[in-house]
């Protein structure tokens, strides 16, 4: 599966209180949040019209903080297609396997700006930055996590071998 | 090498009825209690039914407790705390703790005997590494995990590599858990233990007390580590037979392997102070009393440190004291028994006394939810677990994280100090 998108670019540490502030948790409505997705961050972000297929590039421990899975939620309801960053924080991670929103682990993610046009592939572990002409390889994911996204998710996945 | 496994790696073996697991596999496992609270709930029970799910697989190892914005604040998150309550009625599920009869989930578990050394725990919350403190592999998970749990009863586990902390010495005068973990959170950094295990052992650990690892193991997360775990000692054994539940003493084995060590000596270990915006931030109070900080409000609760040592602590320190004109201080004890435990030796009425607000058992402003709310520039010191930009507030707003002994001193003092810069009645 190709994924193409534009850049929105963030920092290291991103944590779950800047991608959805607790003071919009008291809902758990998936359109509600993505209303708020990145707020304390970049005030308005989430009701911007043109973040439809964006594509976050990040730093560092992407996600850390708390386990709130209507951070990811937020961020794949708003239309974010993928997450590419040098690390994230575990339960992030765990989380955004679990409802199938793609994330990518690279190396080194300096080389990408605000705006650049990239495009992805899961499968074949390559991401290509279509602005700068360059691309990159990471590794795939483990033949588990492989599994779960395969099945759809980590609810079709538990279902199916009951 | 070999066949020495360490602590977690031991747990999760027993779990998976394998003699031995190692770091990087990936296992499927029963689990023995499964928590969520008022916000991660609606969101799993969501998903629960969304998957098709009817009855879940045991309501006996589901826990429920709401806590983070109850009492409620507004109406969505009364219509929350509505959904959980209802599911819980609906399912048979006995474990959930109501206002009144509640606390903060991480206070409350240990306390009530729902969680064990030994144990397997997931949670739809961040600190549920904090029964590490009781020898459990316990860790927090997102909401469809959990959802999961309530249709499978299991949850998927990677096995962690560990780091070994290896504690040294004895804490100095108004020294406790939180400062220790402050520091080791700044040596490690923010995601310097992800994906990894805290194992916490060394001579140091028999002089930390059981509040004082649960504070510690608490804050794990905030080093990115999914456990933060003490071994099974003669204090553990104690705590749980208070509780009714007999347990073995157990540890890593002698020679299991660690991807990294760090020692510490708390003969040499100072109270911390964490600056905005990362847990990882702490400085010697020292340091902090140099930089003259003036506060606005000081917040002595949540599931790091709203126990009785915590209580208590702060209690010597504010007895016989105002707090500073300036200066709001809000203490919230952790639970129910608690509060009523603080009543009796008298704490509460020190509190009031010294001029501060008492609430009921409740996140209340760990999160910026309510009861404690920061303005814009508005700056605190708090007990809680979190500094980030925000967490309390106004995103123009800071905490400082510390101990209760170092959030009471600054209360009267109206700066962050140590406890010794503030003369007590009897020494007046
Ligand atoms: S007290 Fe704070 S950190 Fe603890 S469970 Fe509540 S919100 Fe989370």
């Amino acid at each position: 599966m190709s994924i193409r998108g534009k850049v929105f670019r963030f920092q290291d540490n991103v944590n779950t209180d800047e991608i959805i502030p607790a003071r919009y948790l008291n809902t758990s409505e998936a359109s509600e949040l993505a209303a708020f997705v990145m707020e304390d961050i970049r005030p308005g972000f989430g009701k911007r019209e043109d973040i439809k297929d964006g594509i976050f590039v990040a730093g560092e421990n992407f996600g850390c903080g708390s386990s709130r899975e209507h951070a990811p939620l937020a961020i794949k309801t708003a239309g974010i297609s993928c997450i590419i960053a040098r690390s994230f924080a575990r339960i992030f991670l765990r989380n955004a396997i679990n409802i199938g929103l793609p994330i990518v682990e690279l190396k080194d993610t300096s080389g990408f700006d605000e705006k650049d046009r990239v495009e992805i592939c899961l499968e074949a572990g390559t991401v290509f930055n279509h602005t700068k002409n360059r691309g990159l390889r990471f590794p795939p994911y483990p033949e588990f996590l492989q599994e779960i996204i395969d099945a759809g998710g980590w609810l079709k996945y538990a279902q199916k071998g009951k | 090498m070999g066949n020495d496994a360490t602590l977690s790696e031991k747990i999760l073996a027993a779990k998976a009825g394998r003699d031995r697991v190692m770091p990087g596999d990936y296992l499927l496992l029963k689990v023995d209690v499964a928590l969520a609270n008022d916000i991660t709930a609606p969101m799993a029970i969501k998903e629960f039914k969304k998957a098709g799910g009817t009855r879940v697989f045991d309501p006996q190892q589901i826990v429920l407790v709401p806590d983070h914005f109850v009492p409620n604040k507004d109406i969505k998150s009364a219509e929350q705390a509505k959904m959980m309550r209802e599911f819980a009625e609906e399912q048979g599920i006995t474990k959930y703790f109501e206002v009144g009869r509640m606390g903060i989930e991480h206070v409350i578990l240990p306390e009530k005997g729902l969680v064990k050394s030994g144990d397997l725990v997931v949670g739809a919350d961040s600190h549920t590494c904090t029964y590490g403190a009781l020898g459990a592999f316990a860790a927090g998970m997102g909401s469809s995990d959990l959802a999961g749990v309530y249709l499978t009863g299991k949850a998927w586990f990677r096995v962690p590599e560990s780091i070994k902390i290896d504690i040294l010495g004895k804490f100095k005068p108004y020294v406790s858990g939180k400062d220790l973990i402050l520091k080791l959170i700044s040596l490690l950094g923010v995601n310097g233990a992800n994906y990894m295990a805290l194992e916490f052992s060394g001579p140091g650990i028999a002089g930390i007390s059981m509040d004082g690892r649960l504070t510690m193991a608490n804050m794990a997360v905030e080093a990115g580590a999914k456990a933060g775990i003490f071994p099974v000692d003669e204090q553990t054994a104690a705590y749980e037979a208070e509780r009714h539940i007999r347990v073995e003493k157990t540890g890593p084995d002698p020679n299991a392997t660690y991807c990294k060590t760090l020692s510490i000596d708390l003969d040499e270990l100072n109270p911390q102070v964490a600056y905005p915006f990362l847990p990882s931030n702490g400085r010697d109070i020292q340091e902090a009393e140099k930089d003259n900080i003036r506060i606005r409000q000081a917040v002595i609760g949540s599931c790091t440190n709203g126990r009785m040592e915590d209580l208590r602590e702060a209690a010597c320190i504010l007895k016989g004291n105002k707090v500073h004109p300036r200066v709001r201080c809000i203490v919230i004890p952790g639970s129910q028994h608690i509060f009523r435990q603080a009543l009796k030796e008298g704490l509460i009425e020190t509190f009031i006394d010294a001029e501060c607000a008492v609430s009921t058992p409740t996140c209340g402003p760990c999160l910026g939810g309510h009861m404690g709310v920061l303005a814009r520039g508005e700056r605190a010191v708090s007990t809680t677990n979190r500094n980030f930009v925000g967490r309390m507030g106004h995103m123009e707003s800071e905490v400082y994280l510390s101990s209760p002994a170092i959030a009471a001193a600054s209360a009267i003092c109206g700066t962050i100090c140590h406890p010794d810069s503030i003369r007590t009645q009897g020494e007046k």
